[in-house]
Order: C-alpha cells, then structure tokens, then sequence
C-alpha cells in the first residue's frame, strides 16, 4: 500500500463515519456540523482524483454556502432540541431492512461489471483550463440557462420567506 | 496524479459511492425532522457527484465533471427554495415534524 490509498481508505472511512453521524445524531446542529466533516472528505476524494478546481468549488458551495443557509434556518426555527420526536421502532428496522436490500441490489448489480481501464492520458482534465473550454464551448446554452434558474430560485425564495403573502 | 488511478480501482469508488447514497436514503427513512432530511438529500447528491467524478477521472472525459457542476448549481437553488418553503411551514403549522405534515397523506 502506498500513501494515496492510505489516504483513500481514511477519507472513505471519515465520509463513511460521519455521514453515519448525520443520520443518527439527535441534534440538528451536529448532524450539520458531521455533514460539513463528510463534505470536506468528499472534497479530499475529489483532489485525490485530480479534480481540483471542483474540490474548491465543492468547499465554497457546500461548506460555505449551503450549511450556513442550514445553520441559520435552524437557528432561526431554535430547533436545536435534545430530544426529538424518534419515529417508530418497526418503521426504523423496516427502514433498515429497507436499506439492506437497496445495498444487495447496488452491490449485486455492481459484482458482474467489468472494471474499466484507467485512460493513459486522463491527468489533468480537471484543470480550470479544461473545465473552462468545455464549459463555455460545448456547455455555453446550459451554463446561461442555469442563471436563469438561479434567479428564479432567489425570486422563489424571497416571495416564500415573506410574512403577508397576500 | 496518474498512480492515484491506476493504485486505486474503480470499483471502490462505486461501492463507497453506493453506501454514502444508502446512508442518505436510511437517513430519509428514519428522521423525522424536515431539516435533517434535506441534509440526507444533500448526502444522497453528494454520492451520485462522486460516482460522476469518479468516472470521469478514470474514462479522462471531461464533461463528467461539468455534470457535477451543473448539480452543484441545481442543488444549492434546491436548498435556498426549499428552506424557505420549511420557514414558511413552520409559520403556518409551527413544526417541522414530517408526521404532523400529513394532509396530503392518504
């Protein structure tokens, strides 16, 4: 074993682990706090890939926008109970139950593929250099189309947050 | 950068890819907070943008990867209407709690 699959199993293995923790962790504060340690081991798998450029993208987005919207939504709500309305025991082993078949399934799909071979000359495609000449020349139409939707989505969402709709 | 690929095969990252989205669909089947559901959500996006990266690393095509950043895109509008829609529930029926959000329910 050399030092990248170190790395490789203990990023899979803190991703893995604190996604665990999101899911089960009673507080909505920590299970943001766990899901910003899985997003920053997603971003480590991502530079271990050569993808730089969306492993920065990744932390900005993720760790810097989206869970400081969560975390001032849970503030905002004061929803950072200790004790939290937990569902039903049969509904949790049938989730469970539930998740054990949806693996089967993936891992059985995934048994008879064959591996795909490594390109020889697959390094560096994830440069800002090469992103950017296939973003803004292959993918110009979707790229300008996605600021639309992302007015749309800010319109949306000041006209839901406000007090009298009507 | 190319021994991290050719040390490393695919398939681990397909089968860390496949468990990262069963915790998050676990996640959506167990909680009962309207909030940590979208964080389930967002760790079930986070799976499939792996695979996606993964790929496209490993078959040297670059449009894997603005794939993952379209979703990036899509996911953080989700996330800004979709709070918003959860404050706005929390006003009128004063809980998150997805068991007493039941009208809909047949």
């Amino acid at each position: 074993m050399n030092i990248t699959q170190y790395i490789f199993w203990f990023l899979s293995f803190l991703a893995l682990l604190s996604a665990l923790m999101v899911v089960f962790s009673k507080n909505p504060v920590y299970s943001v706090l766990y899901l910003i340690i899985t997003f920053f081991a997603i971003a480590g798998h991502y530079v271990l890939m050569s993808a730089q450029f969306l492993a920065a993208v990744h932390i900005i987005v993720y760790a810097g926008a989206i869970m400081v919207l969560f975390l001032y939504t849970i503030m905002m709500l004061n929803l950072n109970k200790e004790t939290e309305p937990q569902k039903k025991t049969y509904i949790q082993i049938i989730a469970i139950v539930a998740l054990g078949l949806l693996m089967v399934t993936m891992i059985g799909s995934i048994k008879g593929a064959e591996a795909a071979q490594p390109i020889a000359d697959a390094a560096g495609i994830g440069t800002v250099e090469k992103l950017g000449d296939v973003l803004f020349n292959k993918f110009l139409l979707p790229f300008e189309v996605s600021s639309i939707l992302f007015l749309s989505a800010m319109v949306g969402a000041v006209y839901l947050s406000k007090k009298n709709l009507q | 950068m190319q021994e991290v690929i050719s040390g490393i095969p695919l398939v681990n990252y397909i089968y860390i890819s496949a468990a990262l989205f069963g915790i998050g669909a676990l996640g959506v089947m167990v909680r009962r907070n309207a909030i940590v559901l979208f964080m389930c959500i967002e760790l079930m996006l986070n799976a499939v943008n792996l695979l996606l990266v993964a790929f496209s690393s490993y078959l040297g095509d670059t449009s894997g990867q603005v794939f993952v950043f379209f979703i990036m895109a899509v996911a953080a509008a989700e996330v800004a209407v979709g709070l918003a829609i959860l404050i706005m529930i929390y006003r009128n029926a004063n809980t998150t709690d997805t068991e007493v959000l039941n009208q809909l329910k047949w």
